[in-house]
């Protein structure tokens, strides 16, 4: 056998076009595969929408609901709690919640759509703990700064009523915000926020 | 390049092959009728769906089926939760029945067994599982000796009872007999509705053998539905039956193309490729 | 000539190397036999030219063992070795896991794939004398992996929790306890429990995904070992080894790449496009592949009117059939199944032919394979059906099955194909084998 009429450019092309077909086919067949470590229709139902009544929730009262498996705080708070996030504006580290952890609708000084109603992902956005409810009463063991919110045992992570985190704690941002709506009489929607009733 | 040996080989093997089947084929007895489905027609299998949860799913679960998968079928997640879910279940979840497994073993001598994928078990080389479902919906009758009061001639002394008897009518039926094999034969073949031929050996008090032939067929009553809505009805729920067992099917066969042109094409590449190479090969 | 003789003995694959990649090869070189394992294996394993369609089987069945074990890795992410559970989960899988449908078609079309790539590797062995001296060791490492195999389909079938799954398992199981006096107890350790249980189906499941597919890679990387050492047969026989250039290199060989990698591709691809028309339009395989009475979830207290093993077990279900109850025990009709497997491996001893290959032996050898082809389906055909498949012959033969008739003389058949073999290969009127190989 010779050398001579090897056609090296036709080989190369045939080299690359088996090679590209063969790779196409190839990330297609995989797409499964890692399709299918996506959350499954059962974890989806799982996860579905939860629907909360709270027109029994007292002012102060805290509810915690689990949705996707984990705790969501829904707080009716007082007016002295509202309060206390004013005051506690100059010490958090992101008032103005530019971080996007909420949505559009919750992104302001109360981060919520209602004022009093807060709902907030209860899993502390250092190592995923879940903080404490200290109330506004709290200030011999929280400190005299101390207006009132969420407690995180595991590191000391401090968060006032609208979940936004004091600088100086080990966590780096504010607790997340749930996409949620209110429906009919005294009912919240967590995890739809579509428009569609 | 391959020995002609191995051609003998071959064909012999093959030959074989084709024999066996043939001979096999001796058995008398029930003849499914085939289900006419179409896994494309939305509106009966819509309607089967209604028709499904409303008359199967009292009894029998679709524990591996969710209701929001019926989003394949062109409902919505308002339709489904407004129309086919009566148990105030999330359109999320699957398919239970509310019916305990224990009660229903006392009623029925056995827990009715999940749908899901009947249509799959019941496929066998007498038909699709479609023809089974098919055919035993319209194969029960009035039997006065079984405690439903009701029998099937696809499954014989079966537990349920005919639950679409309202829209189907009193089913009874006729049993000819014939001393004939080729009468039975062909009056078996002549049958227009469902039938069944069954071979009978009696021995007589001389102590003959003599075998008889039972032509066993279905006298259609009057139900609320007329026999051709009813057998449409049918069709429907079959045709979703069939739909539920393997929802992905229509994808999986979608893909099967795409994935036959995509081969196609590399083959067509590596054909070349090898060609290339093997020049040198003298 | 030889293919690739003039080429170089450096690295002619990987292209021209730039110097980081250079180095870094180099690196590695010294210390792990990266090239010269390339060399060994793949660019300068000298393979015969002569390679014809039935040597397509082996590269496919790699290719199908490396598909079993990715598709079966996913599918341990959502299978649940539970009785409460596995029927479920896998029903899980074909809905509620995205793409798991694929996965799970993959894998039991997969199956029979590998079964049927096997069965041709092995029927491809038996023509061309490929367990003959030198090739002994790779014919047993061959049908140690086809024993593994069976074991692993067995062990696999189990899993879908279906009442074939189960009553099959049942079935083989109780074969055990035929064994004489510790049968009983030995089928009780094999189950755990005195009926197939959860503790069957965990245990089977500890066996299917990780024990037997560690001994299987194992003995597929010796097959492949002693292969290379020897050098691989191809269908003239002849040994290409015999016949060197001035280079050192069989004239007649030609590189494995990329000649036969190649080759091997296209092979690969044109099974691809067959497996796929049965995946995913057939993908039951007509009851075959997926029985139908798998989709009925386990139930230990209704056996299905017919239980069938899965068709790549039926000729051996059909032997263990065929030998009737002696001293009240089922006991020889296991000892016919099992020595009907392990037969194959006296074939490099029990062929005293001269000739390795089918095309220069004569027309003894020749007959007795076909015969035992055809006996092999027809015993394969009826271990799929009930022994009243063919009905009753008259009262003059005691109103036999026709079809437990038949699997006898099968039976009988088939081993006298390996019994007799020593006689017929010797006194058989062969033709001169070639000094070359035919091209």
């Amino acid at each position: 056998m010779s050398d001579q009429n090897v056609d090296k450019g036709k080989r190369g092309f045939l080299i690359g076009a088996t090679g590209v077909v063969g790779g196409i086919a190839a990330a297609a067949t995989a797409l499964p595969f890692a399709g299918s470590m996506l959350p499954s229709e059962r974890a989806k139902a799982a996860g579905a929408p939860v629907e909360v009544d709270i027109s029994k929730l007292e002012p102060g009262e805290m509810k915690i609901v689990e949705w996707r498996g984990k705790p969501v705080w829904i707080v009716n708070r007082t007016k002295e709690m509202l309060e206390g996030i004013t005051k506690s504006e100059a010490n958090v580290s992101d008032p103005k919640s530019n971080e996007p952890l909420q949505p559009e609708y919750a992104k302001n000084e109360y981060r919520s759509i209602k004022p009093e109603i807060a709902v907030i992902e209860g899993v502390c956005s250092h190592l995923g703990c879940s903080p404490q409810f200290k109330s506004v009463e709290a200030k011999g063991e929280m400190g005299m700064e101390w207006n009132g919110g969420f407690f995180c045992p595991c590191h000391g992570s401090k968060f006032d009523f609208a979940g936004r985190v004091f600088a100086g704690s080990p966590a780096p941002v504010n607790l997340r915000v749930p996409p949620y709506k209110f429906v009919g009489d005294g009912k919240v929607i967590i995890g739809d926020d579509s428009k569609e009733a | 390049m391959v020995s002609p040996s191995v051609f003998r080989i071959l064909r012999a093997a093959a030959l074989a092959a084709l024999l066996l089947p043939v001979a096999a084929q001796a058995n008398e007895g029930m003849r499914l009728q085939p289900a006419p489905i179409n896994s494309h027609d939305v509106a009966s299998l819509q309607n089967g769906a209604k028709l499904f949860v409303n008359y199967c799913l009292n009894c029998h679960s679709a524990g591996y089926m969710r209701y929001n998968r019926l989003r394949d079928i062109g409902l919505t997640e308002q339709q489904i939760r407004d129309n086919l879910i009566f148990t105030g279940v999330k359109v999320g979840e699957l398919m239970h029945v509310a019916m305990d497994k224990k009660d229903a073993k006392e009623w029925f001598g056995a827990p009715p067994p999940d749908l899901t994928v009947i249509t799959r078990s019941r496929s066998s080389g007498a038909g699709s599982g479609a023809d089974w479902v098919y055919s035993y919906l319209r194969g029960f009758y009035r039997d006065s000796g079984r405690p439903t009061g009701w029998n099937n001639l696809v499954f014989e002394n079966v537990g349920m009872p005919h639950v679409l008897w309202q829209l189907s009518g009193q089913n009874t039926l006729e049993k000819k007999v014939f001393e004939r094999h080729e009468e039975a034969e062909a009056a078996f073949i002549a049958a227009k509705t469902l039938a069944r031929l069954d071979k009978v050996n009696e021995s007589g008090s001389d102590g003959k053998m003599t075998t008889r032939y039972v032509l066993n067929s279905i006298v259609p009553g009057k139900g609320t539905m007329s026999g051709v809505d009813y057998d449409k009805a049918v069709v429907d729920l079959v045709n979703y039956l069939d739909y539920m067992g393997e929802p992905a099917r229509l994808l999986r066969r979608q893909i099967g193309i795409y994935a036959l042109l995509v081969l196609g094409l590399l083959f067509i590449f590596a054909f070349a490729l090898k060609k290339a190479y093997w020049k040198d090969v003298h | 000539m030889a293919a690739a003789e003039k080429q170089p003995v450096t690295i002619t694959c990987a292209g021209p190397l730039n110097g980081v990649a250079s180095g870094l090869l180099t690196w590695v070189d010294q210390r792990f036999p990266l090239m010269s394992s390339w060399r060994d294996h793949l660019a300068e394993y000298y393979a015969p030219k002569n390679f014809n369609f039935w040597y397509y089987f082996g590269s496919l069945a790699m290719f199908v063992l490396v598909l079993q074990i990715v598709t079966g890795i996913f599918l341990t992410m959502n299978y649940k070795p539970d009785a409460t559970q596995a029927f479920a989960s896998v029903e899980y899988i074909m809905r509620d896991v995205w793409g798991g449908w694929i996965i799970r078609y993959l894998h039991s079309t997969g199956a029979s794939a590998f079964f049927i790539c096997v069965y041709l590797h092995m029927f491809r062995g038996l023509m061309y004398g490929s367990y003959r001296k030198p090739r002994e060791l790779v014919w047993i490492f061959g049908m140690l992996i086809y024993l593994c195999l069976m074991a692993e389909a067995f062990f696999g079938y189990l899993l879908p929790w279906g009442q074939m799954s189960y009553w099959g398992a049942q079935v083989i199981i109780n074969l055990f306890a035929s064994v004489p006096v510790i049968g009983p107890d030995l089928s009780e350790w094999i189950r755990g429990d005195f009926v197939v249980s959860d503790a069957t189906l965990n245990r089977f499941f500890a066996f299917h995904v990780i024990a037997i597919p560690l001994v299987l890679l194992g003995l597929v990387a010796a097959h492949i070992l002693a292969l290379h050492e020897v050098g691989s047969n191809n269908p003239d026989g002849v040994e290409i080894k015999a016949n060197k250039g001035a280079d050192g290199h069989p004239v007649d060989g030609i590189p494995f790449h990329p000649y036969y990698t190649v080759k091997d591709t296209l092979g690969v691809v044109v099974f691809l496009m067959v497996f796929s028309i049965i995946m995913f339009f057939l993908p039951e395989g007509g009851g075959y592949f997926l029985e139908y009475n798998n989709f009925i979830p386990a139930d230990p207290l209704k056996t299905p009117p017919h239980i069938a093993p899965v068709w790549y077990f039926t000729p051996f279900y059909s032997i263990l059939r065929a030998v009737p109850p002696m001293f009240n025990s089922q006991f020889p009709g296991v000892i016919a199944m099992g020595v009907s497997t392990l037969i194959f491996f006296l074939l490099p001893w029990l062929d005293r032919s001269p000739v390795k290959s089918i095309r220069y032996k004569g027309p003894l050898f020749r007959a007795a394979l076909t015969i035992f082809v055809v006996v092999f389906l027809i015993l394969g055909y009826l271990g799929t059906e009930p022994t009243n498949v063919w009905g009753q012959f008259g009262a003059w033969l005691g109103n036999a099955d026709r079809a437990t008739v038949v699997a006898r003389i099968g039976t009988i058949v088939y081993f006298l194909f390996f019994v007799l073999m020593p006689w017929y290969s010797t006194i058989d009127k062969c033709k001169p084998v070639p000094e070359r190989v035919t091209w």
